[in-house]
């Protein structure tokens, strides 16, 4: 199995990191495990965590009265799973489900957010980088508010 | 490597078009499909004369007699190396003709005009690593050409179909989807929305560009779908470091005579009926970037 380390330094969302601030990172990073259907998140808990997906993937869901559980995003491998631990008042504002079998690195955001509070260009650097993704996924989203297939032309 | 779209085979060509594109040949609708809420698969045979032979990418004015004509997209059949056996239209129920063209009865007459328009580059593509990028019904006209590359599977680097569409009951041709990847294309389809029991990806066309693996320096990406898809997906390619010029669209403008008589369909200085309905980005990202075109 690939060390913590390794994974940390080859995700996408790290890229570019000094070594001294990956290393701090995987400092509060762990191995875990989910199966299929269990959540790794819940809308309204307390958002402590965030997830960076090895492999499998991650429906996010949101649950609408009369309509049960709607996908509105999925996530596979090299994607982060939650970004409600970086924001006050650190609630998730999703459900997010473990559409198959799935494997993360956990990142214990209490513990990520106490080093970026004493070091701040840790912090600028993560925040540098959560912001790039979620633009991406903004982006994504305005998209899909588009509903570019459901319109067409008059002929 | 890729070169230009390939030069109209059918009716248009020369600076002088044959009057005789104009009239519509009677072909007869001989089988139909519901492939969705609002989209039907035509087969369509001549009624005299021999299958029309056409090029992947190319089009014919599809009417329905007294009632309207509008261009569509070929995507199957015909007499030549993209398919065989009736013409095959996939058409939108979305206007008055497109209405009329899907509720005809099998048995009906229906006029053909064409086929018109750039081809796809299918040929010159051989040693590229292809990706078929559809949205929505733009998966139809690029159909013929995943039938060609198929055809030569041997002959070209990766192919990768991706795909996206509104929901997973609006995706088009599921079963040959399934078939085109036993066949050696990799397939990756992604939705707007979905229920809990869709096990895919739910996102963008542009987000499976970042997922997909490819050797960009060898890349060649042929496009077809909503114009604003195109766009983000040209942009995902870009970082990606496929260049403008080793993309390909179809383009959709308000094509009437297909043959560049009647400046309808002008984009730029360019009419999409003649000089495209496939362009390479590189020509098209000048007039692209003109809001009132």
């Amino acid at each position: 199995m690939q060390e913590l380390d390794e994974l940390i330094a080859a995700a996408p969302i790290f890229a570019g990191l000094a070594p001294e601030h990956l290393s701090l990172i995987a400092g509060c990073a762990s191995n875990e495990r989910f199966d299929a259907g269990e959540y790794l998140f819940r809308e309204g808990a307390a958002a402590e965590r965030f997830y960076l997906i090895r492999r499998g993937a991650v429906a996010l869901e949101v649950d609408a009265p009369g309509r049960g559980a709607l996908v509105i995003e999925t996530l596979h491998q090299g994607d982060v799973a939650g970004w409600s631990w970086l924001f006050e008042p650190y609630r998730w504002e999703l459900d997010a489900r473990a559409s198959e079998p799935t494997g993360v690195v956990g990142f214990d955001g209490l513990c990520l957010r106490g080093k970026c509070e004493l070091d701040h260009e840790l912090g600028y650097q993560l925040m540098r980088r959560f912001a790039a993704s979620l633009t991406e996924r903004l982006q994504a989203t305005r998209m899909q508010l588009l509903d570019i297939y459901g319109h067409a032309g008059t002929g | 490597m890729p070169g230009q779209a390939e030069a109209p085979t059918g009716a248009v060509g020369g600076a002088v078009p044959d009057p005789g594109a104009m009239v519509p040949a009677p072909f007869t609708l001989s089988a139909k499909r519901q492939d969705t809420t609002d989209t039907w698969t035509l087969e369509l045979e001549p009624r005299g004369g021999e299958r029309l032979t056409f090029a992947p990418g190319q089009f014919t004015m599809l009417s329905m007699f007294g009632t309207g004509e509008v261009p569509i997209s070929i995507s199957g059949g015909g007499g030549g190396e993209a398919g065989e056996g009736p013409l095959v239209h996939t058409v939108r129920a979305v206007g008055l003709a497109t209405r009329a063209i899907c509720d005809a009865p099998v048995g009906a007459a229906l006029g053909v005009r064409g086929p018109f328009g750039r081809a796809w580059p299918v040929h010159e593509l051989e040693g590229a690593d292809v990706l078929v990028i559809a949205g929505g019904i733009g998966l139809a006209p690029l159909r013929p050409a995943i039938r060609a590359l198929l055809a030569r599977r041997e002959r070209y680097g990766r192919l990768l179909l991706l795909y996206g569409g509104r929901s997973p009951e609006q995706l088009l041709y599921p079963g040959e989807l399934e078939r085109w990847a036993a066949r050696g294309l990799d397939v990756a389809i992604t939705v707007d929305s979905a229920g809990p029991a869709w096990l895919g990806h739910v996102g963008v066309v542009p987000q499976l560009v970042h997922r997909a693996r490819f050797d960009a320096a060898r890349a060649v990406a042929l496009l077809c779908g909503p114009e604003v898809m195109m766009r983000f997906t040209f942009s995902a390619l870009a970082r990606a470091g496929v260049g403008s010029d080793r993309v390909y669209a179809s383009m959709e403008r308000n094509m009437q005579c297909g043959i560049g008589h009647c400046g309808h369909c002008q984009l730029g200085p360019t009419l999409v009926c003649r000089d495209g309905p496939v362009y390479r980005w590189s020509e098209l990202e000048p007039w692209l970037a003109i809001r009132e075109l």
